[in-house]
């Protein structure tokens, strides 16, 4: 099969940071990969410490996933790679961010006080 | 630090752990702390069921639960608790039908009774579901719908229970670590259920969600609980392997092939079941196990698919019918460019569900006071293989039955504070960590390698040799968590989380492995290479606990 590589510029760190911060990952893959898959395979891989919800991973019904992706509002687990250009991965805009692409999504009522 | 207190703590917020806090609230608890390290109602299988629900409703045609708990203990291959399984199936239709008042809408017929299918394994019709595929989505949703009405129900997401404090022999509450800030928090309950689901997550080829990697396990081992039945891990046979689909859940087409025939085909285009002793001229009925063994053997014996799988075909059947049964589903696998009418798709076993878990009596209190289990996390009521449909309901009906359980407890005892310096080697632990740790090697990394450990060792196939592998390896990985490599920071970092859910899943693991190699025989979900035949003399449980020095030791607690 022939290989493809993805570049995914990944926003990243906390809130507590001035700015805005990104990074660039390449990473080959398959055909029908997605940005999960990509984004669970650089944790393994290059970073640990790279931050994302996701938990049902192939269902799409946990609904954690959802981030932006080039500027669209979309699930990271239903998103295939694309080989033709830099993909850019950002947290949700107007949510508070926790770290990298991980927002504060709970319910408000589902928050320790 | 935090501080929190509780009646009743419920570890996992799936439909086990939702319903005890509904059930502990109707039965006058207090105060429920519903906690979990994903988001309430959304983290694990519950809402990935796509499947059907069993229970003896007798919609379709005259039903009892008896019939139903004869189904369940021929299906468990002679080790089901039989209080548990009797439990199981005398008390589906009461919270089948409380999931009707509370609209989770089962498909009905157009008389209005509520459709009943025959799933593999179940004598009659008996499996209620929701369209299309939509089952646990609609059972999770409405049970999310439910606690958020009840006031003394505090949910909590993303907080991560660590460890059970025991006091006097006795479970006095947890500390926990709040992901979203990296930060320990302390629980004094008055009882404590693990709802926390399985572990097939500890499997490479699996149909899990990210948080079933068996946590429950290793908190009740660690408490001083047994487990039952930890070897008997479900394997679903034909999980989707190739082409790549996303947005769907691997093991979909179970239904389909029930509905449509779908024909299982090795590499050569022939049909093998019936070389295992499994005959479907008259319909799919081959259970789970057997299937899972017939797979493994053609992939085995060179006659596999391109990606280590068979083939499954519905290409002999009509278009409309295919369009007619897979409804809207025949959309989405467009989109990922199937189309079955033209071609088959590659399948495989995928590790699914599990059988075992913590022991427990019928009021689903384990082996040590003030803690109880509920849904996969506890074992025992499906013996050595799960009927389909049976899941659900066992979630459930025991959930509800530790709720009450748990609360009429709580309601008999004052709330004692925990004794001060309760838990606080594990509070400098989650700090420590989280200052960071250099190492040659991550969590996440030991975590792949554990899965492919167990895949390859501890899966479907089984033997002396590979299992005794496998038992060194997960205690070598143990030995190394002190040493792993964590990048720092508190606030969401999965890194931390990461390495408590590897100290569990190696616990987990273990569990599975030390059970598997103990029972030199073959048994339904537990296939030896080397014991192939059942041995009447195994025609019992057995139960792991752990020594006082960690290890996982078979028999009752010394
Ligand atoms: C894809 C799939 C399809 C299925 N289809 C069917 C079907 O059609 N019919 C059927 O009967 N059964 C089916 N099953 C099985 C069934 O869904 C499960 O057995 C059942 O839902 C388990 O419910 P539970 O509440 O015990 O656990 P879960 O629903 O798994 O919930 C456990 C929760 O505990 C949380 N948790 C874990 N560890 C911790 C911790 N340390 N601290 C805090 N929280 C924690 C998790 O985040 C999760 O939210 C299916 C399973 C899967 C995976
Ligand atoms: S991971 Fe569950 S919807 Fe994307």
């Amino acid at each position: 099969m022939t290989k493809h590589t993805a570049r995914l510029r990944v926003r990243r760190g906390t809130a507590d940071e001035p700015q805005p911060r990104y990074e660039e990952f390449a990473l080959p893959f398959e055909p029908g990969t997605t940005v999960l898959d990509a984004l669970i395979a650089i944790r393994r891989q290059q970073d640990p410490s790279l931050a994302i919800r996701y938990s049902c991973i192939n269902a799409n019904v946990c609904k954690e996933c959802l981030i932006a992706i080039d500027g669209v509002i979309d699930y990271a687990c239903t998103t295939r790679l694309r080989d033709d250009k830099v993909m850019t991965l950002e947290p949700l805009p107007g949510k508070p961010l926790l770290r990298d692409l991980v927002t504060e999504i709970r319910p408000p009522r589902e928050r320790l006080k | 630090m935090t501080d929190l207190a509780t009646d009743v703590l419920i570890v996992g917020a799936g439909g086990a752990g939702m319903y005890a806090a509904i059930a502990a609230a109707r039965a006058g608890a207090g105060h429920v702390l519903l906690a979990d390290k994903s988001l309430v109602g959304r983290g694990g299988a519950t809402i990935m069921a796509q499947m059907t629900v069993a229970a003896a409703l007798g919609e379709e045609c005259p039903d009892d639960w008896q019939a139903h708990l004869d189904d369940t203990l021929a299906a468990g291959r002679g080790l089901c608790d039989e209080n548990l399984a009797a439990l199981l199936c005398r008390d589906a239709p009461a919270r089948i039908r409380e999931m009707a008042e509370w609209r989770v809408g089962w498909a009905r017929r157009e008389n209005g009774r509520i459709a009943q299918v025959t799933a593999p394994g179940h004598s009659r019709p008996r499996c209620c579901y929701v369209d299309f595929l939509n089952t646990g989505p609609a059972v999770a949703a409405t049970l999310r719908r439910q606690i958020s009405q009840i006031g003394v129900i505090n949910r909590v997401s993303n907080l991560a229970v660590t460890d059970l404090l025991v006091h006097d022999g006795e479970v006095a509450g947890a500390v926990a670590l709040d992901i979203a800030e990296g930060e320990p928090v302390r629980i004094a309950a008055k009882a404590v259920i693990i709802a926390s689901g399985g572990l097939t997550r500890i499997y490479q080829r699996n149909s899990a969600s990210a948080n079933m990697g068996g946590d429950g396990y290793a908190l009740a081992l660690a408490a001083g609980a047994a487990l039952v039945d930890m070897e008997f891990v479900q394997f679903f046979p034909i999980g989707h392997l190739a082409p790549r689909v996303v947005g769907m859940d691997p093991i979909m087409w179970d239904p389909f092939r029930y509905k449509l025939g779908g024909r299982l085909l090795n590499r050569d285009g022939r049909e093998f079941l019936a070389d295992y002793g499994s005959d479907e001229s008259a319909g799919y009925t081959t259970p789970r196990d057997i299937a899972t063994y017939a797979i493994q053997k053609e992939v085995a014996a060179g006659r596999g698919s391109p990606h280590g799988g068979v083939y499954l075909s519905f290409t002999h059947v009509p278009r409309h019918s295919l369009e007619a049964a897979f409804g809207p589903v025949i959309g989405r696998l467009a989109k990922n460019g199937i189309d079955l009418a033209r071609a088959p798709v590659e399948v495989a076993p995928i590790a699914h569900y599990h059988m075992g878990g913590i022991a427990v009596d019928p009021d689903m209190a384990s082996s040590v006071p003030r803690l109880f289990a509920a849904g996969e996390a506890a074992g025992g009521a499906n013996g050595a293989n799960r009927l389909s449909g049976n899941a659900i309901p066992e979630a459930l009906v025991f959930g509800e039955v530790a709720g009450r359980s748990a609360a009429l407890l709580a309601a008999k005892r004052p709330m004692s504070a925990l004794p001060s310096g309760a838990g606080a080697d594990i509070v400098e632990q989650i700090r420590s960590l989280a200052d960071g740790r250099k190492g040659d090697i991550a969590a996440c990394e030991l975590l792949d390698e554990l899965r492919e450990i167990m895949w390859r060792d501890v899966g479907p196939f089984r033997s002396a040799k590979v299992l005794s592998r496998a038992i060194v390896r997960t205690e070598e990985m143990r030995a190394a968590l002190p040493k792993l490599s964590l990048p720092p920071g508190r606030r969401f970092n999965p890194a931390l989380a990461e390495w408590f859910e590897l100290r569990g899943s190696l616990i987990a693991a273990s569990a599975v492995a030390h059970a598997a190699a103990a029972r030199i025989e073959s048994r339904g979900a537990h296939q030896r290479e080397d014991y192939p035949d059942s041995d009447p003399a195994w025609a019992r449980s057995q139960r792991i606990t752990m020594t006082a020095e960690g290890g996982i030791t078979l028999g009752p607690p010394q």
